[in-house]
């Protein structure tokens, strides 16, 4: 098992090195402003004095050794093209926010999916069933940026109806004032929670409804166990699926959640990743992409490892 | 045989379903007294395993009906409530399945599932339950039982899931063990094992036993007495030497000579039974097996034959339209190596319709 992990994590060093690579060819052939021009505006020398200190001028090839040696020497991301600053400075400042979304979304996306999925199963064919089954189909449909607008114009308290939450722009970092940190995430919090939810109810709903159809369930049941017992050994098995699918979402979104902090005006890294690609921002966006895909390789990582707890059937050799 | 342990009468057993009611037990009626082996001996869907899945009450849902009395030791199960019932399952009466591998949970320890079931009933503490779960190991020969405890379903092999099945089983010291088909899905040396066990066990613990299964020659050396079942009924019931010896089912006949004996010729032919079990749904009219028979009649077609003991062994009892006489003829015939179609014709039947 360390063996496996071990190699595992080379293989974290070479997925991040194609990564980097593919963003650097993808930004230098896909058209793209001038990042030096979107900085200088309407003043040709300025924009060549830029591209001249950025080292713009240089070829492709040349800029991405640079950068490569840099990060791989001094652990250094770059300067942002737009405002100067430290590339691992600004991740580093705009994660806790990020990772608060995430976070706090992924808690009420697991209480409540695996709530309703269960009892759904349970009841299944049932009114409530096929009510909360319809209601998870439209909250799936829901795409965030609209339910998000819709909860700002119905609940927020500058220009909703109802002044229930703190509306969008209103984030407090944790460590300043956790009280007003959780009302301004309430809002986010539910809006990205619920496809996510209604996604897991539906995951589960049916492999739960599988398993209860299983010999085992059937032993479970012969051999006197109470009906609770005979649950929680159906949801034993139906719930490995869904710890994979939650290591992997999770995963995704640590590394930014761009509707949800672009509607809410969070400043996580999504939001900055949204704007380093409309500034050009090479730097920017090689940072936000590399976070983002050490994220994803290691949840992937977490997750297999998971697995083979979950299942003792899987052994990794 | 004194008070019976299990007195089933006249069970019914039906289930709603997208494609139509299905008749899966249509009116069965038995006996098991302590110390007692019955087989209960058919083809998939004769309703073997539903009437003593009915039996546990694990066919209990929204969509299936259940009429008739099943009692065990004087109550009645069937009107029992869910509780009730739950204290019954895997204390007084217990059951093992045909696919030990998939009737274990693959993600639990196999020694913690017994656990389970004892504590399901009785108030000990782990250690104690592990201890017992050890016992059980022993008496059911699985070597090594300190090591085996811990290990998953998945470590183990069929012949020794199904022992643990069985230590699952035995782990309240059950009045009643139901085995349904507890060899099909073992290789043929561990069969033999695991049916000697049954037996053995059952000896020792005096429970009661009902055997489950379409294999003739499984049934043949444990059980004391034999109920054959067709579509859902119970065609003949009888003493395992007499089924045997004396069959009187045309259904009974076909499954003894569809089963290979070492004491016929080698070139003497198996003959299948034609055809394929009834639909539960749409069942035959008259006798369901008529569809079958090859010594049918016209009024086979209309009339439902009873079960009814034979004049001269009341404890042999047979629901066949054809008169008791005939039937032996017809057996003697066959025993004699004719083949169904000239037994017929001798024991004049008329034209086969």
């Amino acid at each position: 098992m360390v063996r496996y992990i071990i190699r595992r994590l080379l293989w974290v060093i070479v997925l991040m090195i194609a990564v980097s690579f593919l963003t650097f060819i993808i930004f230098y052939t896909l058209p793209s402003a001038d990042p030096a021009v979107l900085r200088a505006g309407k003043n040709p020398a300025l924009a060549d004095q830029i591209r001249e200190r950025l080292g713009l001028n240089d070829p492709w090839y040349q800029q991405y050794w640079i950068y490569m040696k840099n990060l791989v020497l001094h652990q250094d991301l770059g300067y942002s093209y737009q405002s100067n600053v430290s590339v691992k400075q600004e991740l580093i400042d705009r994660l806790p926010a990020s990772f608060s979304v995430a976070i706090g979304a992924a808690v009420i996306w697991l209480t409540s999916g695996i709530a309703i999925g269960t009892i759904s199963a349970l009841r299944s064919r049932t009114l409530l069933d096929r009510a909360t089954m319809g209601a998870a189909l439209v909250a799936i449909s829901a795409p965030v940026y609209w339910l998000g607008l819709v909860a700002l114009y119905l609940f927020s308290q500058d220009i909703g109806k109802f002044h229930l939450f703190m509306g969008a722009g209103s984030y407090v970092p944790f460590s300043q004032d956790p009280w007003l940190w959780f009302g301004s995430l309430i809002m986010p919090w539910f809006v990205l929670a619920a496809s996510f939810s209604a996604f897991y109810a539906r995951l589960l709903r049916g492999n739960m409804i599988e398993v209860m159809g299983e010999d085992y369930i059937r032993t479970a049941r012969a051999k006197g166990l109470r009906e609770r017992s005979v649950v929680r050994h159906g949801l034993r098995s139906a719930i490995t699926p869904v710890v994979t699918a939650a290591g992997l979402d999770i995963g995704v979104l640590l590394g930014g959640t761009i509707l949800v902090e672009t509607v809410f005006n969070i400043p996580g890294v999504g939001r900055l990743s949204y704007e380093a690609i409309q500034n050009a921002d090479l730097p920017l966006i090689q940072g936000t992409v590399l976070l983002g895909a050490f994220f994803i390789i290691l949840a992937n990582l977490v997750v297999d490892v998971a697995y083979a707890y979950l299942d003792p059937r899987v052994r990794y050799s | 045989m004194s008070s019976p342990l299990l007195q089933v009468d006249d069970l019914h057993v039906r289930f709603a379903t997208e494609d139509g009611i299905v008749n899966a037990v249509n009116g069965i009626s038995f006996s098991v007294g302590p110390g007692e082996m019955l087989g209960i001996v058919g083809e998939s869907g004769s309703g073997k395993s539903v009437s003593m899945l009915t039996v546990m009450g694990l066919t209990r849902a929204a969509n299936s009906d259940i009429a008739g009395s099943v009692r065990f030791q004087g109550r009645d199960l069937l009107s029992a409530s869910d509780e009730d019932l739950r204290r019954v399952r895997g204390d007084d009466i217990a059951m093992i399945f045909q696919d030990p591998l998939s009737s274990l949970h693959p993600f639990y320890r196999v020694g913690a599932q017994i656990v389970e079931a004892i504590q399901a009933h009785r108030d000990v503490p782990d250690s104690a339950a592990r201890e017992r779960v050890v016992e059980l190991f022993g008496l059911v020969g699985i070597p090594d039982p300190r090591q085996r405890i811990d290990a998953y379903p998945h470590e183990l092999s069929g012949g020794m899931r199904q022992r643990v099945m069985i230590a699952m089983a035995l782990a309240n010291e059950p009045k009643l063990l139901i085995a349904d088909e507890p060899t099909t899905a073992l290789d043929v040396t561990v069969q033999s094992q695991i049916l000697d066990l049954i037996a053995r066990l059952q000896r020792e613990l005096g429970m009661g036993v009902v055997l489950i299964t379409h294999d003739l020659g499984v049934v043949a050396e444990v059980t004391e007495q034999i109920a054959v079942m067709y579509a859902g009924k119970i065609v003949e019931h009888a003493s395992t030497q007499k089924i045997f010896a004396a069959p009187e089912h045309p259904y009974t006949w076909g499954l003894l000579q569809s089963i290979p004996r070492l004491d016929r010729g080698r070139d003497e032919p198996l003959v299948p039974i034609p055809g394929l079990p009834p639909s539960l749904i749409n069942l035959p009219s008259g006798c369901s097996f008529h569809p079958r028979c090859p010594y049918v009649r016209p009024p086979h077609r209309r009339v439902e034959p009873e079960l009814e003991p034979l004049a001269d062994d009341p404890s042999h009892r047979v629901a066949c339209l054809l008169d008791s006489a005939t039937r032996r003829r017809i057996w003697a015939d066959l025993q004699a190596g004719l083949g169904p179609q000239a037994a017929r014709a001798k024991a004049k039947l008329g034209e086969s319709v």
